[in-house]
Formats: structure tokens, sequence, C-alpha cells
């Protein structure tokens, strides 16, 4: 900081020779990065702290589709907190989307790395394939995806009823997968990892290019087959990529409401095929309660923030390495 | 010998995971040129037997759709226009400037990206509608910036700090103004970096449905996810019409695709770069 550059309260900066080069430049225009940053932090004080700040005051008080017409909203302090806490079928949701979220993380982490490892394995005509490919399916955008899959799923003429139906013993035709709650959410993982992989396995492959084939000649000298080799050299090695991207899965798939909002379109609706998306969805949106809505939103904030917490953790450590 | 079979190997079964992989994206283009009739059928046509324009042709004319396709673009360029403008000044700042407060905006920049737009819908909604900007393109825009710019400023950051600062001493030196420095100089070194973050932003704000979702209620003001979701479900009513709904995500997806391509040259730079040097 070289804001203020002389002592002389009566000198001007700029034109004091006296001055060293380096500290002139800087002190030239000290209020030019605020001036720089203005509109930016605008922006995000109008769409994100403004409505942020609404949420923590309205998550305490009575809000609901009176007040939305004019009338006083009372303070409740934390009621609407206690009201969700102490409501079983919020901490069903809760678990429910915990688990969701695990779940199809580690099932996207786990089926990236192995097609991250098949990549290095492949003569470069089958890798720029598979690469291709799994661009092309991350490049659908949600929406898309999520009409493709609601009729590869389709129960009266999609494709997958059709395909397993081929397999001896199996007809599935007319099975509707989008029924049982726990067949909706095994869907909805599918669709997930379906589309989350390619960023993991093509973000794993770069980084597994970048283990320099020395220390992998030299374990191998040293006796260390393929396996150990993978576990021992190249897992610790690619460590912190892992760590980031697991977490960024974490934090992607807590936060799902398109893909089971598009999903609930088509098939069957409520209770129980509500992550917390589609539940704090219905709570503000859809029954008008907005401050308890916003108590669960709130709640759902604090989750992210615990695992973004990690994140940043990560992340400045990589900064500092 | 046997490392030879499992290369052979490998690439038997990275073919068929591409296959996998690519499928749904396949079956959508091919089924949006296939007849109604053969589309009803209860076997799946898998091969290109199509080649007619009828579902497009449908879809564009009996939905909104040029109505959605204006909004989206109106909305994507007042959104894409304004976040590149703020996040390079922003970005110039944090990579060119050591002020005070400096390290909690790049905190906050960082951690603002975290907030899930889902615990935040309901009082966006409320903002949003307390303004009378519900079904409004300005209104929209508005949440749109302050979603995409943090990542942009995160991302042109690396590139402006990429243009070493003696180049405009040096233009500054040869009698350029700040101004002329910035413009002559570093603005023509970053465009890359501008052309890339802004076809991220442009695929994020292009692809967005939840807020959209929220704050377009409106028929009227549909951009096109909205109007996708819209055909599927109206379509689901009855019979769907799988060709002209798969012709609808065809032309949602297509832009983003192409984008795609442009950026992924870029990525495969990085990916051989990297392989090079290891």
């Amino acid at each position: 900081m070289s804001i203020v550059v002389t002592t002389k309260p009566d000198a001007d900066p700029d034109f004091d020779p006296s001055t060293p080069k380096r500290k002139r430049k800087k002190a030239r225009s000290p209020k030019l990065p605020y001036w720089l940053t203005l509109p930016a932090v605008a922006a995000l004080v109008v769409g994100l702290a403004y409505p942020l700040g609404w949420q923590v005051l309205n998550s305490m008080r009575e809000y609901g589709l009176r007040q939305q017409f004019g009338e006083d909203a009372t303070w409740l302090w934390f009621a609407n907190y206690t009201d969700l806490l102490t409501d079983g079928f919020f901490w069903t949701v809760v678990i429910r989307s915990l688990v969701f979220m695990a779940a199809t993380a580690l099932a996207t982490m786990g089926l990236g790395i192995l097609l991250a490892l098949l990549m290095k394995a492949t003569p470069t005509w089958a890798r720029v394939m598979l690469q291709s490919a799994l661009l092309l399916a991350w490049a659908m955008p949600i929406v898309a995806q999520m009409t493709v899959w609601n009729w590869l799923i389709d129960s009266r003429n999609g494709v997958l009823n059709y395909l397993l139906s081929k397999l001896p013993g199996v007809d599935m035709i007319g099975h509707n997968w989008l029924e049982e709650p726990l067949s909706f959410f095994f869907v909805a993982s599918l669709i997930i990892t379906w589309a989350s992989v390619p960023f993991v396995a093509i973000s794993v492959y770069a980084a597994l290019t970048q283990v320099s084939e020395e220390v992998l000649e030299a374990a191998q000298l040293d006796g260390a087959n393929a396996r150990q080799k993978l576990v021992h050299i190249i897992m610790p090695i690619i460590r912190p990529v892992l760590v980031i991207l697991l977490l960024l899965q974490f934090i992607w798939d807590l936060r799902v409401y398109a893909q089971i909002q598009l999903l609930q379109d088509l098939g069957p609706k409520g209770d129980d095929y509500d992550l917390l998306g589609t539940y704090i969805f219905g709570l503000g949106i859809g029954q008008g309660r907005f401050g308890l809505a916003a108590a669960a939103a709130m709640i759902v904030l604090l989750i992210t923030l615990c695992v973004s917490g990690f994140y940043v953790r990560e992340l400045l450590r990589e900064d500092a390495r | 010998m046997r490392s030879k079979f499992k290369r052979y190997l490998a690439a038997a079964v990275a073919v068929l995971v591409a296959i996998v992989w690519a499928f749904p994206v396949y079956w959508m283009i091919n089924s949006s040129f296939l007849t109604p009739l053969t589309i009803s059928g209860l076997d799946p046509t898998f091969l290109p037997f199509g080649g007619t324009l009828q579902n497009y042709r449908d879809v564009t004319t009996e939905t909104p759709f040029f109505e959605a396709l204006q909004m989206s673009v109106i909305v994507v360029a007042v959104a894409l226009i304004v976040c590149i403008a703020f996040a390079t000044l922003a970005a110039l700042a944090i990579s060119r400037f050591r002020f005070r407060g400096r390290k909690s905006f790049v905190l906050v920049i960082i951690l603002v990206q975290m907030l899930p737009a889902e615990a935040m819908f309901i009082a966006q909604y409320q903002m949003i509608s307390g303004l009378g900007l519900l079904n409004s393109i300005a209104g929209v825009s508005i949440i749109y910036v302050a979603m995409v710019v943090p990542f942009t400023i995160w991302m042109l950051r690396g590139f402006v700090a990429g243009v070493p600062i003696e180049l405009e001493e040096a233009a500054m030196v040869d009698g350029c103004t700040r101004f002329g420095a910035f413009r002559r100089i570093t603005f023509p070194l970053i465009a890359p970096g501008l052309v890339a973050s802004g076809v991220f932003a442009f695929i994020q704000v292009w692809n967005e449905f939840a807020l959209a979702s929220v704050l377009l209620t409106d028929d009227e003001a549909q951009t096109l996810p909205l109007w996708l979701r819209d055909i599927a479900q109206q379509s689901n009513l009855g019979a769907p019409e799988w060709g002209q709904i798969m012709a609808g995500s065809v032309l949602v997806a297509v832009p983003v695709i192409i984008f795609f391509v442009i950026v992924q040259g870029r990525m495969a730079q990085g990916l051989v770069g990297g392989a090079v040097k290891g």
C-alpha cells in the first residue's frame, strides 16, 4: 500500500521528483482500482448481496402471501428455523439430498477416473474419439439433456426398455422408471452422472499427462508393478486435483434443481420425489410461505458453505504451492 | 505381444464407452429428422433413415419459437456485454494494482461462485418482483450478470496477469495515455481471453433454467429453455410428439455445441502442451 507517498501534505505526488519511480506509478491513481471494481461490486450487491440480506431477514419473519400484499411481517426470530428443524419431513429431504449428493458425486468421480486411465491406455485415435463423445455429452444444455433422457426412459417407446427387453428373459416394455421414488432418484443420478463425468474425466486426464515419465520409469526400475505405480505414484501426485474435483461435484450435486424439476414435469409429482431445491421451490413459489422457504434456503446455504470451506482451503493451498 | 493386446482391448473399450456416451446426443439429432410415423412405431429407428425437416417446420411454426429465440438472444446479449465490461475492469484492478481490500475482493469472488442459485432464488424472485421487473429483460439480466460476473473476473484475471506490465509502461513512455496503452497494447493481447470467458458466460446464460423458470413466468417472456420445457410438457399431456421435441432440443443445443467446439481447441492445446512437457 503506497497511497500516501509523501509526508508533505501540500505536495502533489505526481510531480514530486524525489519520489522513487515505482512508488510514484502506484500513487498516481490510488482511487483507480476502486473505480475499476465498482461496477462489478455494484452488480454483485444488487444481484446477490441484497437478496441474501432479504433472505436472512425474512427467514426470521412471518412472511406469507398476506405479507406479499402489504401486511406487515411480524418477527418470529428463530421460529421458522425451529419449525423446520423439528419437522421430520424436512430432515427426510435433507438426508435424501445428502445421500443423493454423495452417491452421484462418488459415481461421477469413480467413472471419471476410470475413463481418464482408459484414455491414457488407448491409442490416440481411440482417445480422440472418446474425448469427442464426452465433449458432446458435456455440451448438452440441461433442458435438452432432460428431454432426450425422458424419451430414452419412456415407458411406452423408450429405447432403454426396448434394449433391456432384448436381453433373454427380460421384459421391460411398459416399465415406468419414474414411478418408484428410489427408481426416480436412480434415474436422476444416472443422468447427472452421464452429464458430469466428461468434465471429471477430461480434467483427470489432463492431470495424468502432467505426471512425469521419469518418475514412473524410476518406479518401474525399482520393481513397481502397474497397480503399485497407480496407487503409490500416480494417485498421490494427482491427489490435489482429485480433491478439488470431488468437492466441486459435492457442491454441484447438492444443488440439483433443474433435473429433478424436469423429471417431475413428465412423471410423478409430490413430496416423495423432492430434493432440497424443489422442496424450497414448492415452499416458496408454490405455497407462498416465503419466510419458511427463506429459512430452508439459509440451511442449504450453510451446508454448501461447509463443503465450499474445504474447497476454498484446498484452492488456496494449491495457490500457495 | 501382451501389451499390444492390452492396447487393442483398451481401444475397444474406449470405442464402446464413446458410443454409449454420445448415444443420447446422436439419438436426439437422428430422431429430429424422422417422420412422426416412423417415430411412433414400437421399434426404435437407430440409423438415419429420415431426412425430413417436417419436425423443424412444425416446432418453429406451431409454437412461439421465434419469440423465445428473440428473448434468449436479447437476454444473452445484454448479460454478456455488461458482464464482460464489468469483469474486464475488475480483472484489471485485481491483477494490476495492490490496493486495500483486494484480498477480500478476491475471496468474495471465489466464495460467491459457490452460492447455489437454488438457495437464493426465492429471495431473488422477491426482489425482482418488488422492483416490478418480473417477466422483463432487465430483471432477469440483473440476476444473470451477478451470476456470471465472478467466474468471468476469475478467468480474465489470469489473462490480464499474463500481459507484462512493462509492455504498457513502454507504450506510456512512448507517449500513450494510460487508457491508450490499455486500448492499444493490453486489450488486443487479452482478446482471446475475452472470447473464451465470453463463450463460457454465453453457455451459462443460454442454458440457465432454474432462475428463468422463477423470474419469467409469462408465456410471452420465455427464454428457449423454458420454451423447450413447455413443448415437452404440453405434448406429454397427449401422445408426445417426440420428433418435434427432439427438433426443439437440437435448436437449443446447437449453438452451445458449436461454442463448445471452439473452446475445445483451446482445451486440446492445453492437453497437448501438458503431454509434451511431461
